[in-house]
């Protein structure tokens, strides 16, 4: 067994035993880049001498015994995440060149963790799209199939786990980022509720939205890494103060009783009908653990998408301002300031950023606000209702992630409608702030992963970890690894 | 025609806080371009601001003086548009939800006391500054001033005339100085006034078409500006014409107001509240302290003045313009000063010492019972009336005490009867032809022989005893 295909429970078992070291661990991660990262592009940026600096940190604390939960650890961020004097492109040539003078939030606990920074992962331009296709740079691949995108936004994170080229990985989703793209790539995402974990250094696509969370191996390295990352930051208001519990003590615990809600919304027509059957099957796995499935609605899912794209758009036109060419990042001189502007966010965006920035600012001007945006929020407090409802009634809800699996590249390039559609299952939790993760429960004839969706309450992650650890446990489909 | 104009005014205070709104930079003015910044009041990718508490106390503080009342909800929005000093491409502001709504501040003009309403308060965070240099192919930017806390005060259009704007601008500003949360200097920038102006047939109900008068920088241009505009705008409606709802900019060069832009072309700032702050909800507990911790306000303490000291409105005025000059005011009272003494000697010698040099009261070298103890002196008969300016101009250079002044120069007054019975009788013998005038009735020539005895005795005889004498021994 390599060391690169294992997860962080065990590596962290075998550094801490002394089994193993820090920069044997890197040193294996790096062989594995080397042979993989040609066919999945996964990073947009490879630190590797920082990587290498880490890992001797590493070691030096181990020997020390001042190791902590991630000392060694290589983890994969995606580049919309600030790291302190590593490149920050959000895959878009307007920041190309934008290496950050300070450290996000999440980062700064990991470096305090004593993890080894991996790399920056590639993603759709400023987190916007469901397959990297929108990235500036270049698309990432999904292992199980290179012909197919990754999923997006975290596209890079989800492969890059998924191809054994880090041990875990960050991600960030802001309607289902996190959890499609590890649906797709067979790997597990947390959604976390939203103000558990700080935005801080997080560059915002829509900051009512925007979570970071966890992409990882098996459910139990995800409840490991969000121990590290959560908790209420003074740098954003938007942290919820509110404690902590450790989430690897939900790992273990019965299931038995659970109360398992499937909304009958989530089951449409057009639906691939594997992915239907993989995750009715494992609602019958729940339910020979002990859990009892209990029919449920969320009677406004049908506007999650277009709510959620007048609220992103919104948010996004305003918080993508900031990048006119004249502090930093990409500039395109133009005859006078206005020209400035102009060719600078023309050249330095991509189409589905500009898109986005149109939408939103046509949504937020005077004279259609009313109709779009401040409707829009006012059917978020109805899909937010719809769980509190549920929830009253029942622990968790069970959805598929994805209506489908992994399309090809090109597939959806030509029709944003569709591309906006393969969000349909993932949305209405961001717009809900509720957490969500996304397990392996089976592939497709064509040997490509399919996920369940789990979604729990504000602030109870651990109940998620519990279900969903109890199912991972009961399966096999973590245990499979794409051929590369 | 008679016409009336109709005034309303949108005032920018900024706030005396040591950091910014929403991080942890200096507010310090005149430092070296963007030596104060970070990451955050720069815009930097992914930075996210956190409200500065300090900033949200000053503006509940100038609310409750205003008598508004504190919104139990209250948001920030954002205010989008592009402008190189403007990092994130929006400004944080308050939109829907201000801090303080519905409040009133008091004016008197021409002895009548007049209300203004406040229709609200809310917080903001200052843009930077362009800076244009050289060939005018490219400017710079300072981005010291972004993120520096603001108050907008937005008042009813209750306002009459050039003249009442002038008083009311002249009222925030003492207000805003009394709470210690803005200094007021119009100068500096840290109070800034736009004016929404229209006018209408006097008698008339309706509002005439408003234009906003941006850019006036200082005390002295806001009656100057509003009276060219009001102005302007009777011509054109008696020359048949219509004013026109447009953004006009007060040039202070040319005293004139002058187009800027039109309602066509202005900006749809495409308001929206601000996700990366959470709503403020201000407990009630901390208001009513911060309610409790008031100083007492300007119009308070002139009506105190006026009957606890007896002093004339006029005087009550201007002593409490400023708390420091008030604060002075009472503190000569405090150490025995006779109340309309110690304001006469404020309002007159003490103010134009001041004024000579430049100073607040704050740095006056002189302090409080040290006038108290002069006045005594002149009360003791120690010291003359006339003396009391040399002794009081000698305390405010020195630093001294009166008596110890009055004992190194020898000015202490002579009122020993004898003394000067001797110096009359010498200045008579001397000056024995203008005796004899005198006393055919050339009555005026007193002010010779009080001149002749004062001259002799270095001024200093005691000026009642010499007249006395004088008229004694000469009739
Ligand atoms: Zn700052």
């Amino acid at each position: 067994m390599e060391l690169y295909s294992l997860g962080v429970h065990e590596l962290r078992r075998m550094l801490d035993k002394g089994e193993v070291t820090a920069k044997e661990i890197i040193t294996s991660v790096y062989s594995r880049i080397d042979a993989v990262e040609q066919k999945i592009k996964a990073y947009v940026t490879l630190p590797r001498t920082e990587a290498f600096l880490m890992a001797e940190k590493a070691d030096r604390d181990l020997s020390a015994g001042t190791n902590k939960v991630m000392t060694g650890i290589p983890v994969a961020v995606k580049d919309n995440m600030c790291t302190k004097g590593v490149p920050t492109t959000c895959s878009s040539k307007i920041l190309r060149n934008f290496i950050p003078p300070y450290e996000s939030t999440v980062t700064s606990k990991l470096i305090e963790a004593g993890y080894v920074l991996a790399g920056k992962t590639n993603l759709d331009e400023f987190a916007m799209g469901s397959s990297t296709e929108n990235s500036g740079f270049h698309t990432t691949r999904n292992p199980w199939d290179t012909q197919r995108i990754p999923g997006g936004s975290s596209g890079g994170s989800a492969a890059a786990v998924a191809a054994d080229e880090c041990i875990a990985a960050l991600g960030s989703d802001t309607g289902g980022s996190i959890r499609q793209p590890a649906s797709l790539c067979g790997v597990v995402g947390m959604k976390p509720t939203y103000g558990r974990v700080s935005r801080y250094g997080l560059v915002a696509f829509a900051s009512s939205l925007d979570q970071i969370g966890p992409i990882t191996k098996n459910v139990t390295d995800c409840a490991m890494l969000l121990n590290v990352i959560s908790g209420r930051d003074l740098r954003d208001s938007t942290s919820a103060p509110i404690g902590v519990p450790d989430f690897t003590a939900a790992i273990g615990k019965d299931i038995k009783g659970m109360k398992i809600g499937v909304p009958k919304e989530y089951f449409i027509e057009g639906m691939d009908p594997e992915v239907d059957a993989a995750v009715r099957e494992a609602i019958r796995k729940f339910e020979s653990l002990g859990a009892v499935p209990v029919d449920v609605s969320l009677p406004h899912t049908g506007y999650a998408v277009a709510t959620y794209y007048v609220l992103a758009t919104s948010e996004a036109s305003s918080n993508l301002a900031r990048y006119d060419g004249v502090k930093y990042g990409f500039r395109a001189e133009g005859k006078d300031l206005i020209d400035t502007y102009m060719r600078t966010r023309a050249e330095g965006f991509g189409p589905e950023v500009k898109r986005r920035i149109m939408l939103g600012t046509y949504a937020l001007s005077s004279g259609y606000y009313d109709a779009y945006y401040r409707k829009a929020q006012q059917v978020r407090t109805l899909i937010k209702d719809d769980f509190e409802k549920v929830f009253r009634e029942v622990d968790v809800i069970v959805t598929p992630t994805s209506p489908t699996a992994a399309f090809r590249m090109g597939e959806k390039t030509e029709d944003p409608l569709q591309m906006y559609l393969a969000d349909i299952f993932t949305i209405s939790v961001n717009l809900a702030g509720v957490p969500g993760i996304s397990v392996p429960c089976g592939f497709t004839t064509g040997n490509l992963p399919i996920g369940l969706q789990l979604i729990g309450k504000h602030f109870d992650e651990e109940t998620l970890l519990t279900a969903s650890f109890a199912y991972e446990q009961s399966t096999e489909w973590h245990k499979r690894k794409p051929a590369l | 025609m008679k016409y009336e104009s109709v005034i309303g005014l949108e005032v920018h205070a900024q706030m005396s806080t040591d950091t910014k709104i929403f991080c942890g930079c200096s507010t310090k003015f005149g430092a070296e371009p963007n030596s104060q910044t970070c990451e955050i009041c720069i815009g930097m990718p992914g930075v996210l601001p956190v409200l500065n508490r300090k900033a949200l106390e000053f503006a509940i503080r100038t609310g409750l003086a205003m008598h508004c009342s504190i919104s139990p909800y209250s948001r920030f929005a954002r205010k989008n548009y592009f402008y190189p000093d403007l990092p994130k491409g929006y400004q944080i502001s308050q939109f829907e939800h201000p801090i303080c709504e519905g409040g009133f501040v008091e004016i008197v003009v021409e002895g009548e006391t007049k209300r203004i309403g406040i229709t609200r308060i809310h917080m903001e965070e200052d843009a930077g500054k362009n800076i244009h240099e050289g060939n005018g192919s490219y400017s710079f930017v300072d981005l010291n001033r972004a993120g520096v806390p603001l108050m907008e005060i937005v008042s009813e259009p209750d306002i009459r005339s050039a003249k009442e704007a002038s008083e009311y601008m002249k009222k925030l500003r003492t207000i805003l100085r009394y709470l210690g949360v803005c200094d007021g200097n119009m100068e500096q920038g840290s109070l800034r006034c736009d004016a929404n102006v229209s006018v209408r047939p006097a008698g008339r109900k309706e509002y005439g078409t408003r234009a906003e008068v941006k850019n006036i920088n200082s005390f002295r241009f806001v009656e100057k500006a509003l009276e060219y505009e009001i102005k302007r705008q009777i011509r054109v409606v008696e020359e048949g014409g219509k004013v026109i709802q447009e953004t006009r900019l007060w040039d202070s060069a040319k005293g004139i107001t002058e187009s800027m832009r039109s309602k066509e072309e202005a900006h749809d700032y495409r308001y929206f509240p601000e996700p990366d702050l959470v709503p403020i909800a201000a407990e009630q507990r901390w208001i009513d302290e911060i309610g409790a911790s008031l100083p007492e306000l300007p119009d308070v303490k002139r009506e105190r003045f006026t009957s606890e000291y007896g002093l004339p409105e006029y005087d009550a005025d201007l002593l409490t313009t400023e708390k420091a000059v008030a604060e002075w005011f009472e503190e000569s009272i405090k150490a025995g000063g006779q109340p309309k003494a110690v304001a006469n000697w404020m309002m007159g010698d003490l103010m134009r010492l001041l004024n000579e040099e430049n100073r607040e009261i704050a740095d006056c070298p002189l302090k409080p019972p040290q006038l108290a103890d002069m006045l005594k002196l002149i009360d003791k008969g120690t010291i003359s009336g006339k003396i009391a300016k040399t002794v009081f101009e000698e305390m405010y250079r020195s630093e001294k005490n009166a008596e110890e002044i009055v004992r190194e120069k020898g000015l202490v007054q002579i009122s020993d009867e004898s003394a000067i019975e001797k110096i009359v009788d010498e200045v008579i013998a001397k000056h024995q032809k203008e005796a004899a005038r005198f006393r055919a009735g050339e009555e005026k020539l007193l002010g010779f022989f009080v001149g002749q005895a004062m001259k002799a005795m270095k001024g200093k005889a005691n000026p009642q005893v010499l007249n006395e004498l004088l008229r004694k021994k000469l009739s």
